[in-house]
């Protein structure tokens, strides 16, 4: 049985502070969503250097810096910042009533049937 | 460098070589030299096609630092030169596992193993070498390694330390087998270098530098056999390499074998294709070979009769090549200098040019050497230094422009004394890769670079084994006119000090850091100094400020301080390091309740409760019922105090009681990093206040007050700031030294660097005038009256109902505020 990916509510916009990141379960795997300046964006919450929360990190204009050891990411292109590290980046955006969706890929809905 | 890239007068040679490339260009070989070509020519033709064949399945890497990975373990993958993405930005093509197997100069095209042909308008040979292996009978067995790239240093390490090695031979004593011994050595192996000459690096060393050199290789469990010939090696019954058989027919046993006697340029590509080979590849002063398409560089090529098997000539030849496929100069290369540093075996080296000749001058004691060699008409032609490398790069220097002394005695002892600002331009200061004096000097004022780590980054210069960079932050130093001032920005995107955002905060009325960044752009690129920012703009204002959490580390934004695993840990306020039986039992029940994995007791006489889930901190603290401990911030940490005269015999003053004062008038407020105290009863300093921040320590007749104390990754004992007659006039002193110390740090700066950097003089000029006294008091009041003394009441009155919480998760207590539309509660 296949999935196709799908714009799924995960929370209220209201939920994410301007500049910060909050995250959420997403199939098997842990999204970070960020309020920024310009818009909303999501990447992988878990760093990949040691699995840091990137939800709780520093937050800049583009950036998200990870607590743990400071590795940092682009959250609109999910590339490291000085490294070559790459997290995934996902589609989020807010409906008229408020509600966060997240474009959710098709392997994630596969992980979410499994889970 | 400069000294032997000579320009020419623009002679177009008939060779064609001196035509400008026109089309792409192939440098085929991943190795150091390639990789220089790759960036020379680069950064004289932004745009000509280049395309970067390697041999490897990895990208180049420094193999000059290859003792590392075998001494230290150290990951190949750490070596490499350039991250991948510099080859992307740049435009370079360049591909991995890619082995040419046919060059065809006149068509301008090379075809790889799987078939591929790509064409070239200009191609450069960067084939490198092999390890050289002398034709010794048994040599081809398992158990006899090389040493010269990442898989050798693997198979080494894995011959060395399996269970029952009890020694490795090295064969060759020369730079190479001592750094291969070197790093067996380091590894635990006993080891033994056979070396056929009379002293260890002939090459390099006369023999009195070469007899002090013996004695502490040995030092480090390496035995030598001089003018020693290995006749054969023979195998044992599992077919590995297990003796030596040497020409006086002695013989020796071991476990491994490893043949560093030199290397044999790599030129298999070069005859197939018809060029000119002899030793190596044939070049001419301009690097090109004998047919005009095709150049080449490094160890495969042959100058003048001569293969350089060191890095430096790399980077000189290097250059000239690329002036020669660009056009945008007529260079020549004249030869290297031929030098060595000596980077292991604990003892340093440097030599560069002739060891012996006409006139030398030595100057030596039981553990240095230092000698200067110079010719009929006084030029510098040599140097040997050992053990005292003091001036080595003002020495090397003279050796390559060969400097007229008359009298060397003297140019020896200047040496000694140099410092970076009187080295000429031309100085290499990193040997690694080649960067010169000048080269660093117009970076730093091309690119306005401020600290050692920009330096390095931009110019390369101490990235490579990273021996020079004391070097580089002198140059650094000297160039800006003083001091480095590593933590001089604040924020280091926008260049901005303490100073200036201060001003602006000021001058600007700025309450919030969201206003400091719609000012000046501070924070607004990299987001690392933020905290920082707002630590300045709270403490400007007198905590009177807008708070904004997003400026704030997770640790702040929750009160707790997030542990590897992403979950937090709490440690209740406990004022003096006294507590309850009310208070243990509380803390022992919330450990039981929420399944605390760890209870810990600090250094800060504190119970630290660890691995707790951000969603439970509201609960756990509501269940503990204490204030906030503060253990997560940059901030007022702990009071730690001793019994003092409440219960030791020994004690002079009541440290507990004063202790208890000095935290609960401190508590809350935060400072440009943490400060942690102590309050102790006697000098004896049970609560170790001589290496606190702030230390008060009891005396006969009166108090004393230390600040700038450490016991951590420094560890220091305070100065005296004074001496008092009373408790209250000390605990006076140390608020006005706090208060001085959060107006003046730069954030992050523990108060022993900031008596280092300022000296105790100057903070007694301030802190000990009684006018200025009362002002710092003043303000000390302000900001404490203003700061929160317990932000874990946060758990009835979060700043956001997601503070504690991700989106799809709710805190274990619900906040005592108005259930509502979520658009009241945000902020």
């Amino acid at each position: 049985m296949s999935f196709e990916s799908a714009w799924i509510p995960v929370g209220r916009a209201d939920d994410v502070p301007l500049l910060e990141g909050r995250s959420v379960m997403v199939g098997s795997r842990r999204v970070a969503i960020f309020r920024m300046p310009t818009g909303w964006a999501a990447i992988d919450h878990a760093c990949p250097h040691k699995g840091g929360p990137l939800a709780d990190g520093l937050v800049a204009d583009a950036c998200v810096t990870c607590p743990l050891h400071g590795r940092r990411f682009d959250v609109f292109t999910g590339r490291q910042v000085g490294g070559d590290d790459v997290v995934a980046t996902y589609e989020v955006r807010e409906s008229g009533d408020g509600t966060l969706e997240l474009l959710v890929p098709a392997d994630l809905m596969v992980g979410a049937e499994a889970a | 460098m400069a000294a032997l890239r000579i320009i020419t007068d623009g002679g177009q040679g008939p060779d064609g070589g001196s035509r400008p490339v026109s089309g792409p260009i192939l440098v085929i070989g991943g190795g150091i030299a390639g990789q220089a070509v790759v960036e020379q020519v680069r950064d004289r033709d932004s745009r000509v096609p280049i395309t970067f064949l390697c041999g490897e399945d990895r990208l180049p890497y420094d193999r000059v630092s290859l003792s590392r990975i075998l001494a230290e373990g150290e990951d190949p993958a750490v070596l490499q030169l350039r991250p991948d993405a510099w080859y992307a930005d740049r435009g370079i093509d360049v591909r991995l596992n890619a082995w040419v197997t046919a060059v065809d100069p006149d068509a301008g095209t090379a075809t790889l193993a799987g078939g591929e042909t790509l064409p070239f308008d200009r191609a450069v040979l960067c084939t490198g070498s092999d390890a050289f292996v002398p034709p010794i009978p048994g040599a081809d067995a398992p158990g006899v390694e090389v040493f010269r790239g990442p898989e050798d240093c693997a198979a080494i390490a894995a011959a060395v330390t399996a269970a029952g090695a009890r020694r490795a031979v090295v064969i060759g004593g020369g730079l190479l087998g001592l750094e291969a011994a070197y790093g067996i050595a380091t590894l635990g192996c006993p080891v033994t270098v056979v070396h056929l000459m009379d002293r260890l690096m002939e090459r390099q060393l006369d023999t009195g530098a070469a007899e002090l050199l013996a004695p502490a290789i040995e030092g480090l469990g390496v035995d030598v056999l001089l003018e020693t010939s290995t006749a054969n090696i023979t195998a044992g019954p599992d077919g590995r390499a297990n003796r030596l058989a040497f020409a006086d027919g002695t013989e020796l046993e071991t476990d491994l074998v490893v043949v560093a006697v030199g290397i044999a340029p790599q030129a298999d590509l070069a005859r197939q294709t018809g060029l000119a080979v002899e030793r190596g590849i044939v070049v001419d002063d301009r690097l090109v070979t004998s047919h005009p398409r095709i150049l080449s560089v490094g160890e495969c090529a042959q100058h003048r009769g001569v293969c350089h098997g060191i890095v430096a000539p790399i980077h000189e030849q290097a250059a000239v090549a690329a002036d020669t496929l660009t056009g945008v100069a007529d260079s020549a290369y004249l030869g290297s200098v031929p030098s060595a540093k000596l980077k292991v075996m604990g003892v340093a080296l440097v030599t560069a040019g002739a060891a012996a000749g006409e006139r030398e001058v030595v100057v030596a004691d039981s553990g240095t050497y230092r000698k200067l060699v110079v010719d009929a008409e006084d030029r510098v032609i040599g140097t040997v230094l050992l053990g005292d490398t003091r001036g080595a790069e003002l020495l090397l220097d003279a050796v390559k422009t060969g400097l007229v002394a008359a009298d060397p005695l003297q140019l020896l002892a200047e040496a000694s004394q140099a410092t970076a600002a009187e080295l000429p331009d031309s100085a290499q200061i990193c040997n690694c890769n080649g960067i010169c004096k000048g080269d660093i000097l117009k970076a730093i004022s091309g690119g306005d670079l401020g600290s050692t780590q920009e330096v390095v980054s931009v110019t390369r210069a101490g990235a490579g084994c990273g021996s020079c960079k004391p070097l580089v932050t002198e140059l650094l130093a000297h160039a800006r006119g003083g001091a480095v001032e590593e933590a001089t920005y604040l924020c280091p995107c926008r260049k901005l000090t303490r100073e200036e955002l201060a001003g602006r905060v000021r001058a600007e009325g700025i309450e919030a850091v969201s206003e400091l960044a719609a000012s000046c752009g501070a924070g607004r690129d990299c987001g690392a100094c933020k905290p920082g920012l707002a630590y300045l703009v709270s403490e400007i204002n007198g905590n009177q400020h807008r708070e904004e959490r997003h400026a704030r580390y997770i640790n702040d934004r929750v009160h707790a301080n997030i542990q590897n695993d992403g979950t937090f840990s709490v440690v209740p306020r406990m004022r003096g390091g006294v507590t309850t039986p009310d208070e243990l039992r509380r803390i022992a029940d919330v450990a039981d309740k929420y399944d605390i994995p760890t209870v810990k007791v600090t250094g800060g006489q504190r119970i630290d409760l660890l691995g707790i889930k951000k969603e439970d901190l509201p609960a756990v603290w509501e269940e503990l019922d204490m204030p906030s401990g503060h253990a997560y911030a940059k901030s007022v940490r702990t009071v730690k105090t001793c019994v003092g005269t409440t219960h030791c015999r020994f004690g002079l003053g009541d440290a507990m009681r004063v202790g208890i004062e000095l935290e609960t008038a401190m508590e809350g407020l935060y400072t440009p990093a943490k400060v942690k105290a102590a309050v102790t009863g006697c000098p004896r300093n049970c609560a170790e206040a001589y290496v606190k921040d702030i230390g008060l320590v009891a005396v006969e007749g009166g108090w004393e007050v230390y600040v700038g104390g450490a016991a951590g990754a420094s560890v220091r004992k305070g100065d005296l700031l004074a001496t008092l007659q009373t408790s209250e006039e000390a605990k006076r002193i140390a608020y006005v030294f706090l208060q001085y110390y959060r107006e003046h740090a730069d954030y992050l700066e523990r108060t022993y660097a900031y008596m280092e950097r300022v000296g105790l003089e100057a903070v007694q000029a301030e802190v000990m005038d009684p006018a200025k006294q009362e002002e710092y008091l003043e303000r000390y009041r302000i900001a404490k009256a203003a700061a929160d003394p317990d932000p874990w009441r946060e758990r009835h009155a979060p700043v956001h109902p997601k503070q504690f919480a991700e989106l799809d998760t709710e805190p274990a207590l619900l906040p005592m505020m108005p259930v509502g539309p979520p658009a009241e509660a945000t902020r």
